[in-house]
């Protein structure tokens, strides 16, 4: 060679790597300890939600929804069940709302602990994962209580849920709301105001707002850029405009607004409004059907697009029905996809430490970036 | 805006290349749509986004839809600044080659949201900047959500389906 040059190196990243969070390929170009290029190969885990969806009842498409984001299936379930109330034109018993809004919230809950718990984890330190991991499994025997299951709960159905709640389980999630509040406040030492964590993050992977929109991030991701939407507020749906609760937003309070540590911010103060809907919606919960009067599930000939804010962001449903027993098609806009589709300017130029900072900071599902 | 208003401003811009809205059936629960000419989709999207009374800054979503004699192109558009939606349809009467402009150059979102539907749909977008199927891989042959879609057999040796 005649002239002495640096050479990039490709890395491939994933698919099997603890800190792509699921199945992810993601290739690096690096040059020295910088990356140049990051490109997210996906689709390992897709498994023809879109197409399943097309040859089996509305009702049957439940339990595929559930497996989308596998980690906040009540959310995924809600989305769904209301695009085809829509389209139906059916309304929802009030106390079915009710149940809803409480499981969905506790659902949210136990989302954010798993994505700050493994946020944690990426970074390098453990402690808060277990803590994290001890809290949602508090959740998940709740959800097993109501619903039967651990993880994918096919309980919000279409019309209102599957169940009225079981017997004591209203007094056990008071209870775990008197128990977490504390919690929080114990991950937050640990975990959101530890200096070698806030050194890791603040500055890191900062998303501009006009990037954030003309990528169309949603929920935590686009909070952290420091505009407050949630369309739990900006587009009211089911009870909440009957509950108070803030939106927490992205403020750049240790660097710059966007950042890494404003996203995962944005998530752990999420979780202590949750716990606010819980409590109202436990308190304000009225006596009455949990399900509402159907006729078969059968649309008529139309299409709608539903979305509602779920953990990772908004998730939308396009629905067509023509009019038959099958929808004719069901299309799921998942935000963990776009929110991965913007990982290559956010890695461009970044150390490669920080690659897997950004990647956990974006907290995606692979479930839902699949589908 | 609502959708009328919306069509109306369209149709005095673009004149032919707006269809004419259509009339949903009373009590029906459907969305309203605007059906735009795919040869003007690209212009019309663009006025779309930097119209300042409209200014649809955010693409949420875009879908195929297969029909017996036609493919639809879904947009859901947003506005984070007039806080309205709309829904733009192109139809595509060529099934076996279906094209549009691609819109990655207006939001960025668009280049995967493009890459799914070439991928599950088979519709090409004009100067894109990187086409490629992203679910399935590469070598894969059909466009699954076509409703004329066949598996193939075997994909590298494996059997595919049951």
């Amino acid at each position: 060679m005649a002239e002495l040059q640096t050479q990039e190196l490709t890395i491939n990243m994933g698919p099997q790597h603890p800190s792509t969070h699921g199945v992810l390929r993601i290739e690096l170009v690096t040059d020295g300890e910088i990356c140049v290029k990051a490109i997210p190969h996906i689709g390992y885990l897709h498994r023809c939600f879109e197409k399943h969806a097309e040859n089996v009842d509305y009702m049957g498409v439940m339990p595929f929804v559930d497996r989308l984001d596998y980690v906040a299936s009540m959310n995924n379930d809600m989305t769904y069940a209301m695009t085809v109330e829509k389209l139906l034109g059916v309304e929802v018993p009030k106390r079915a709302e009710y149940i809803r809004v409480i499981m969905v919230e506790l659902n949210r809950i136990a989302s954010h602990l798993l994505a700050v718990g493994t946020y944690g984890l990426d970074i390098g330190t453990f402690t808060p994962f277990m803590w994290a991991f001890r809290d949602r499994e508090k959740i998940l025997d709740i959800f097993e209580m109501a619903s039967g299951a651990r993880l994918l709960y096919n309980y919000l159905w279409i019309g209102g849920v599957w169940m009225d709640l079981t017997p004591g389980i209203e007094e056990k999630i008071q209870e775990f709301c008197d128990y977490f509040e504390p919690k929080i406040d114990e991950l937050d030492t640990i975990l959101s105001y530890n200096q070698i964590f806030i050194n890791r993050t603040k500055n890191v992977g900062v998303i501009p707002l006009d990037l954030a929109i003309s990528y169309g991030l949603t929920g935590p991701n686009l909070r952290g850029s420091g505009l407050k939407w949630d369309l739990r507020k900006n587009e009211p749906y089911s009870i909440y405009p009957e509950l108070e609760f803030d939106i927490p937003v992205g403020t750049g309070e240790q660097g710059t607004v966007g950042d890494c540590w404003d996203r995962y911010m944005v998530r752990m103060r999420e979780m202590r409004e949750s716990l606010k809907i819980v409590r109202q919606a436990l308190k304000k919960i009225p006596e009455g059907p949990f399900r509402a009067k159907m006729q078969r599930v059968k649309p008529a000939p139309g299409e709608s697009y539903v979305r509602t804010e779920n953990p990772r962001g908004e998730l939308g449903f396009y629905i067509v029905s023509d009019g038959g027993l099958k929808p004719y098609r069901v299309k799921g806009k998942s935000s963990c996809f776009t929110s991965i589709s913007c990982l290559d300017d956010l890695c461009h130029g970044a150390m490669i430490a920080d690659v897997v900072a950004i990647i956990g900071s974006l907290d995606i599902v692979l479930g839902e970036v699949d589908r | 805006m609502l959708t009328p208003t919306i069509h109306e401003k369209l149709t005095q811009k673009f004149e032919n290349a707006i269809l004419p809205l259509k009339e949903l059936p009373p009590g029906s629960h459907s969305d309203p749509f605007i059906a735009v000419n795919s040869s003007k989709l690209h212009s019309v999207l663009k006025y779309l986004k930097e119209d300042s009374d409209l200014l649809f800054d955010n693409l949420i979503c875009i879908s195929g839809v297969d029909y017996p004699d036609r493919i639809e192109v879904v947009y859901h558009l947003f506005s984070y600044k007039h806080l309205h939606k709309v829904v733009i349809k192109s139809l595509l009467s060529d099934k076996t080659k279906p094209v549009l402009e691609s819109t990655c150059d207006l939001w960025k979102a668009a280049n995967w949201l493009e890459r799914e539907v070439f991928d599950i749909m088979g519709v090409h977008f004009n100067n894109h900047p990187d086409l490629r199927r992203i679910l399935l891989p590469e070598d894969w042959e059909g466009h699954p959500l076509r409703k004329d879609y066949k598996t193939q057999e075997f994909w590298h040796g494996i059997k595919v389906g049951m």
